[in-house]
Formats: structure tokens, sequence, C-alpha cells
């Protein structure tokens, strides 16, 4: 039983990991069809930020320098996001696999300048006392950290969907994804909303990175590429474009793959993981139609 | 006349030039590492062969049909997994290993293309992709042994044929690389000529009118993948013969996308195009990691000199300068040239 609360537990945790990734590339997607595969790179980008300013800032308690370090990877991967969006994407709008290339060429490059920069090898990521302890629930013994990834995810849910529910940028996000023709044949400027869209995804990428650091307790250039590939099938399974999907397969994708990994055998986990995937598409293939 | 020069003659005195390399005693200092029929520049010289003709394969996918996909590791890697297991495993030698291996990779592009075109466009890309990160983790995590895990699987050397062993034997393999390269080549000249080859240019330019026009869509494009997967897989085969072995980096998504790098670099939906792009990036790949250990990058400040020596920086900038500026490729920028100079 203590083992079930603890893999339920962490399956949240991860499921919530994969939410911070998942929804700003849902978003993305949904709204203009451009896949992001820089994505990624915006996690590395925001994970390293984050090293950066949490060892730089020695004198300070663990838990104190990692929220600077937070609010350095949201700061990073907000500002990457704005000028990727500018000068890359803007000008291939509309043409959809120009888009890809730039994006899968840019993962390479900035990827590959990380590892330039700081080496190829992880670095060490100090987080504090209180997130490298435990708590204990129903006799498990809970990493601290995961409950920082749920609330983070909590947090964005809940704020993306007032943002997309209270707010006229909300309106014009949500009526964009579902037709963005007939929005921008209405007047409004779709380009603008989605550059906000992009920063704001890319802004929740970095945060994915620093906290997918926290969940290692280290960065490393590769991190962002495992993570963005559990990413792309959570939107996938979740429908682009939808923020309510995108939670639901979060959490269906961390959860299923804790679960099988323990009580099936590691590696498994990942691999039902792709199954689940085949299993949506053939059933219900049209679920990844998103926008036009 | 011109036309038939181009498509016949060039290559054909191209394909003999090559062919007669390994007879080239001359040294080319800077440009390969010893001479040119030396082991080591035979050796990379079969990289870079291999290595275009599997871009010419993921052409025949994305160039010619206009199908995005990220699993062509996938088919690549069984190729060359499953002729190093079934000599490991059931002791075949490597010609019936790699009959084997091309039957195999055939029915999984066959069953996986079956499922994954049921979607299209952006959304086919991520289901390949799933598929691919989904036999990137099998063979990492070592089920039975028979993977070896991160540390790849060699091929056995008493199955071997004894003229594609050791480093006095580097021309021979670098003649079976040729030969691949040659036979993709063909395979994809037919192709592109047959009735499901303008099918297939038909859907990739407009798969909805295609339809309207009572073109098979679903069955051209699965036609294409199976054949691009069928050459990936030969691909895998010759790349496990060349490199002595299988090694996990090319089931990762990182070598599919360095494919999609290379043809569009080279110039997507062209022979020459996947095939220069192929080479080129191969051979970048390997000779920059040199230029990366000379005195030439010590001279700048720490941080650039870092990021410059990593190959893959400059080729990712690279590529994406050819995406904004060339979107044909190297072939394209070469064709406007040639033309230009025309009357």
């Amino acid at each position: 039983m203590t083992d079930f609360v603890l893999l339920v537990v962490t399956g949240v945790g991860l499921g919530a990991l994969y939410f911070l990734a998942a929804s700003g590339l849902s978003l993305i997607y949904g709204l203009m069809g451009v896949l992001n595969f820089a994505h990624g790179a915006f996690m590395v980008a925001g994970a390293y930020a984050g090293w950066v300013v949490v060892s730089h800032l020695t004198g300070l308690a663990g838990g104190l320098a990692l929220a600077v370090g937070v609010v350095a990877a949201l700061a990073v991967g907000a500002l990457i996001g704005l000028v990727v969006e500018l000068v890359l994407i803007r000008p291939l709008y509309e043409r959809h696999i120009q888009q890809v290339l730039v994006t899968v060429g840019l993962s390479l490059a900035a990827v590959a300048a990380v590892q330039g920069i700081w080496g190829p090898d992880a670095r060490q990521l100090p987080k504090g006392e209180w997130l490298s302890s435990t708590t204990s629930v129903a006799g498990a013994h809970v990493p601290n950290d995961r409950f920082l990834f749920i609330a983070a995810a909590l947090l964005l849910f809940v704020g993306l969907k007032a943002l997309l529910q209270f707010t006229r940028l909300g309106l014009v996000i949500r009526a964009g994804v579902e037709n963005r023709r007939m929005v921008a044949a209405l007047g409004i400027d779709v380009q603008r909303t989605f550059t906000v869209v992009f920063v704001l995804g890319s802004a929740a990428a970095g945060l994915a990175g620093i906290l997918g650091g926290v969940y290692a307790s280290s960065v490393t250039p590769g991190q962002g590429g495992s993570m963005l590939i559990y990413a792309f099938i959570v939107v996938v399974i979740g429908g682009m474009g939808s923020l309510n999907g995108t939670a639901v397969a979060a959490l269906a994708v961390g959860l299923v793959q804790q679960l099988t990994n323990f009580y099936a055998a590691s590696g498994v986990g990942d691999l039902s993981v792709v199954l689940l995937l085949a299993l949506v598409l053939l059933l219900r293939p049209r679920s990844m139609e998103g926008a036009r | 006349m011109t036309r038939r020069l181009r498509t016949v003659a060039l290559p054909l005195v191209l394909l003999l030039v090559l062919a007669y390399l390994p007879y080239v005693p001359t040294e080319l200092p800077g440009l390969l590492p010893d001479r040119v029929n030396g082991p080591g520049s035979m050796q990379l010289l079969a990289i870079c062969l291999t290595t275009a003709g599997i871009a010419l394969s993921y052409d025949v996918l994305f160039g010619r049909t206009g199908l995005l996909s990220f699993g062509h590791a996938l088919v690549v890697a069984a190729g060359s997994y499953l002729t190093a297991i079934a000599m490991s495993s059931l002791d075949l030698p490597l010609a019936l290993a790699a009959v084997v291996a091309l039957v195999g990779t055939t029915l999984l592009a066959l069953v996986v293309g079956a499922i994954a075109l049921r979607v299209g466009g952006i959304a086919f890309a991520m289901v390949t992709l799933a598929f691919a990160q989904a036999a990137s983790i099998v063979v990492l995590r070592n089920p039975g042994g028979v993977t070896g895990g991160e540390e790849g699987l060699t091929l056995d050397r008493d199955l071997m044929p004894n003229l594609l062993l050791g480093v006095a034997n580097a021309p021979y393999r670098y003649w079976v690389a040729l030969g691949f390269l040659v036979v993709a080549w063909l395979v994809v000249a037919w192709l592109v000529r047959s009735r499901v080859g303008h099918a297939m240019a038909a859907v990739r330019e407009n798969e909805a009118r295609a339809a309207v026009l009572g073109l098979p869509v679903y069955r051209t494009k699965l036609v294409a993948l199976v054949v691009g997967s069928f050459l990936g897989a030969l691909g895998g085969v010759v790349h496990a013969v060349v490199l002595g072995g299988s090694s996990p980096h090319i089931t990762t998504a990182e070598f599919t996308l360095s494919l999609l790098v290379m043809v569009v670099l080279g110039g997507a939906g062209s022979s020459w195009g996947a095939v220069v792009g192929g080479f080129l990036y191969a051979y970048a790949d390997a000779r920059l990691i040199e230029v990366s250990g000379s005195s030439l990058l010590d001279h700048l400040p720490g941080a650039l000199g870092g990021v410059l020596s990593e190959p893959l920086f400059i080729l990712g900038t690279f590529f994406v300068l050819i995406v904004y500026f060339a979107p044909t490729g190297i072939t394209g920028l070469g064709r406007r040239v040639v033309r230009r100079g025309e009357p």
C-alpha cells in the first residue's frame, strides 16, 4: 500500500512536470500549427539559467536561492521565446514545414552551444534542505520536490484557465484555436496574440527546465530532448490546443509510466506510454487535428 | 541532350571515379586523414557514402512524398540491429542475417506505417517520433541482453566474410558502401519514374487535389514509406558492416533529425540533393571535430571557442540559414548558378 501511495504521488509529480512542458507546446500548436522542436532547448536554457543563478547565490539558503533561480528560468525562457518568435518564426508565417525545420535547427544549435559553454557533463543543482527531504504520506516517504512540481503545475493550470476564460486575450486565443482565419477576418491581430502565447509557453518551458533539474538534482544539455518527446506524446493524447486535455493526458502519462515501471519491469512504463498513444490514435484519430 | 547528359553520363562518370579511389595513393592534407586509399580515408569515405544513401532513402518520404517522418531512425536501426542480433543469437552468416533484417524491417515499416498514416501532416511527424522513441528505449534497456544496451553490438567476426574484416580490407567495405548508394540511387530513379512515383509527387504538391483526382492517397503514402524504409534498412545493414556493429546512437531522435538536416541542406526532392547533403553532413560531422582540436580556436575567448568547437552548433546554424535563404538547398543554389551562366 505504501508503495502504491508513493508511486501515485510521484506519478502525479511527474505528470505535473509533463504538464509544464506540454501546455505551452499545445497552445502554440493549437493556435498557429507551429510544432516547436526548440521547446526542449528552451527548457535547457531555463535549467542552465537557474543553475547559474543558484550556483552564484551561495550566500542564500538553498530554498531561497532556488526561488531566485526559478524566476531567472522563467525570465530567460520568456526572453528567448520572444526573440525566437520575432526573428525566426514570424517571417515563416503559415509555412508549417519550414517552421518545424527552423526550430529543429535551432534546437540542435542551442543544445550544442550549451554543451560548448558548460560542457557535456551533468551539473549539480543544490536545492536546499526541505526539497531534498521527504514527507510521510499514509506511511509512504514522498520526496518533497514532488509537491513543488504539483503546486507549480496547478498554479500554471489555474492561471492559464483564468487567462483563457476571463480576459479578452483569452477569448481571442480560444477563438483562434477554434478557427484562426475567422478571427483574423474579424480584424483581430492573431499574430500578436500568438507572440504572447509563444512567450508564455516559452516561460513555462523555462520553468519545466529548472524543475526538471530539481527532479534529477542536476542539469544536463540533453535533459530537454527526452522531456520534449514525452511532452509531444502528452500533447497528442490530450488533443492539440486543449488545455484540459493536456492536463488529463499529462496526469495519465505520468501515472502509467510510474506504475508500470514499478509493477511490470523497468522500461515497460516508457513503452506503455507509446502504446497508449497508438491506442488513442486508432480509436480517435480526429483528436489531433487542432486548428486550421 | 544536355538533360540526358546530366541524368546518365554525370552520375556514371562520378561512379567510375569513386570506384577507382581505392587505387589512388595521393595525399590530400587537410581534406582527408591520410592517403586517399589509406584505411582512415577509406573508412571516412565509406561512412559518408552510407550516410548519403540513408539520406536518399529518407528523401523518398520527405522530399518525394512530403511525409515529415521523425521515425526513420527506427528502420535504419532495425536494419542494423536485426543483422547483428540474427548473427549473435541465431548464428546466421552475414548474408542470411541481412535478408532476415531486411524482411523484418520491411514488415515492421508496413505495420507502423499503416497505423501512423491514419493521421497526416504534423501529427504524423509526432506519431512516428513516438514509435522511434519506443524502439530507442527498448534498445537501451537491453531486454535479455540481446541489444547490448548503451554499449551496442559488434558483428560476430566468425560469421563475416574475411574480405570485410580488418584494417587492410577497408577498400572492400568502401565498395560495399558505394554499392549500397548505387542500389538506392537506381531504386529511387526507378520509383520516381513509375506510376506510384507520379502519384507521390501529386500527393506532395497537394494532397486534397490528389484525392479528388481519384488517386489512392493512403496507399501511395504507404508504398513510399515502405520503399523508403526498405532502403533505410539496407543502409542500416551496410552501416553495421562498415562500422563493424550497431550503436544505440542510430536509434535516437537526433539521428532522424540529422537525416532531415542532410536532406534539406542538400536540397529536398532531388537525388543529387539528398546524396550531396548526406555526404557533406557526414564529412563535416567527422572533420569539424578535428578542427575543434586544432589550435585555430585557441585564440578565441573561452566560451566562444567552446561553442564553435561543437560541430552541431555550426551545422544547426548553417541549417537555419539554408532554410531561410536557400530553400532548395545546396544543389538548388548550384543549379541556379549554372542556369544564370547559360544564355
